[in-house]
């Protein structure tokens, strides 16, 4: 006699079916046209993916040239862990020490573009009202997360954000050597003159926000979990809304385009990629 | 043993060559073997990737380097550390004050970038990886953030980087210890565009050193 009706097929069917309509914090909105955020501006319609990420957890998507992708840190805690692959051709990647050295500047900020390694322009950064960001430290993992928690592992309590990347991108058919260097967003790294590095761990005000372009087809990988110097020794990581919508290719009087002469470059480099 | 560059290595030398400016260079280094890099003719860029031998996917990890240490510059007792957080090698000596590890490696591609479409057709940092890396069974994806010594990146305030006039100077070095055992990939930096080498790309010497037979 089984409690949960589980016994047989038909009654572990019937048990499976009635979980239907459960609704959780960190769970995608399908079809993303039921949008529960529906961004101003946008028409349901447009929508592409609506998600909440929660602590801990990843996600990853592919998403067409020109969609918008927003990330908003809904209560002021979150390290979003990103990676950035061509889709077409994914050993194409985000090159993060490319997208600093071509631009002048290792703090990413509204107009600021993520290049891949092939001189071109992956995603813009069209919006950012957070302002803390970090290129230099990467993700942790499960040995820097083990030091601090106790343990590291997906499995377990604390994961780390590099074996989450790597999830994403297994999802892809990518792997280990895949797991290229990323950016994480909402915590922030500065650099003082003799190198050190100065952490802006937060917590920030709800409600962070940022909206990247595609600029390609792009697969994008996202982890949220601690920042690997996050000085606090609980697992602390809060909820990620992520959210992308269609949106028209960029024109040529752009202004992100047009602000530098290395960015129309690696523009007119995507332009010539997409020359068919 | 009388050659003044060799001095304060272990007595056992394994390897000693001069990369030639511009070329590609690879070999293993085992645990416990030190390999000093000498800038010949001062400020020559020389860009530096390693793999665990035993598995390449496991490789050096700039950002996982920067955390750990809290720093961006590699001096004496930087411990290199690969993408899993385990350690690779540690600098145990150098005559030069800091090097870069967040400017990453030339290639056709960024030059076009940083520099217009004229250079593409230049030499440059990936396409030498890409030789070594074709070599031996590795390939585009094995490419991420690697060292550059003696190469200078300081950055301001505002978050402004850039490669400027170097720090290095004829006969200065650093010593690498293996802790692990490690291929070294090395590409001897041929950019002609900005400072890191001078303007001008000139040869490197490698010595791998040992304290005594395995």
């Amino acid at each position: 006699m089984s409690v949960s009706g589980t016994a047989d097929p038909k009654g572990a069917r019937t048990h499976a079916r009635a979980m239907a309509g459960t609704t959780v914090e960190a769970m995608p909105t399908v079809p993303a046209d039921r949008t529960i955020d529906l961004p101003e501006g946008v028409t349901a319609g447009a929508m592409l993916w609506e998600e909440t990420v929660a602590p801990g957890g990843y996600a990853a998507k592919e998403l067409a040239r020109g969609a918008r992708l927003r990330l908003v840190d809904q209560r002021g805690d979150a390290c979003l862990s990103m990676l950035v692959f061509n889709a077409e051709r994914p050993v194409e990647r985000l090159n993060i020490a490319d997208t600093v050295k071509v631009q002048w500047n290792a703090y990413l900020g509204p107009g600021a573009l993520l290049l891949s390694d092939m001189g071109r322009v992956l995603m813009s950064l069209l919006a950012d009202n957070a302002g803390t960001h970090d290129t230099f430290c990467g993700p942790s993992s499960e040995r820097s997360n083990a030091r601090v928690y106790g343990d590291g592992g997906n499995w377990g309590a604390h994961p780390n954000a590099r074996d989450r990347l790597l999830l994403g991108a297994a999802k892809f058919g990518l792997g280990r050597k895949d797991v290229h260097p990323c950016i994480n967003w909402f915590k922030g790294v500065r650099v003082a003159p003799d190198g050190t590095t100065m952490l802006h761990a937060g917590p920030f005000e709800p409600g962070r926000a940022l909206t990247l372009r595609a600029e390609m087809n792009v697969i994008v990988v996202l982890a949220n979990c601690p920042h690997v110097l996050d000085p606090r020794s609980d697992y602390c990581v809060t909820s990620v809304r992520v959210t992308a919508w269609r949106g028209p290719l960029t024109p040529e009087d752009d202004p992100v385009r047009t602000a530098t002469p290395e960015a129309l470059r690696a523009f007119l480099n995507v332009e010539e990629y997409f020359r068919r | 043993m009388n050659d003044p560059a060799l001095a304060g290595l272990p007595p056992e030398i394994v390897l000693d060559e001069v990369i030639p400016a511009r070329a590609p260079w690879d070999h293993l280094v085992r645990t416990g073997e030190t390999l000093r890099i000498i800038d010949l003719e001062g400020n020559q860029a020389v860009d530096f990737l390693m793999y665990a031998a035993h598995d390449d996917a496991e490789r050096y990890s700039a950002q996982d380097t920067i955390a750990s240490q809290r720093n961006i510059f590699l001096r004496t007792g930087s411990v290199l550390l690969s993408n899993e957080g385990n350690p690779m090698a540690e600098i145990v000596g150098t005559t030069v004050a800091y090097h870069d590890t967040i400017g990453g490696a030339c290639s056709c591609e960024s030059n076009t970038l940083r520099y217009g479409h004229h250079t593409k057709s230049q030499h440059a940092c990936v396409e030498n990886f890409l030789t070594s890396h074709a070599r031996h069974g590795r390939g585009k994806r094995d490419m991420v953030s690697n060292i550059n010594w003696f190469m200078n990146v300081p950055v301001e305030a505002d978050g402004t980087l850039g490669i400027v006039d170097g720090i290095s100077a004829p006969g200065l070095y650093l010593d690498l210890r293996a802790r692990m055992n490690l291929v070294a990939v090395i590409s001897n930096c041929p950019q002609i565009n900005n400072p890191c080498n001078g303007f001008n790309p000139t040869p490197v010497r490698v010595v791998i050193a040992c304290s005594g037979r395995y």
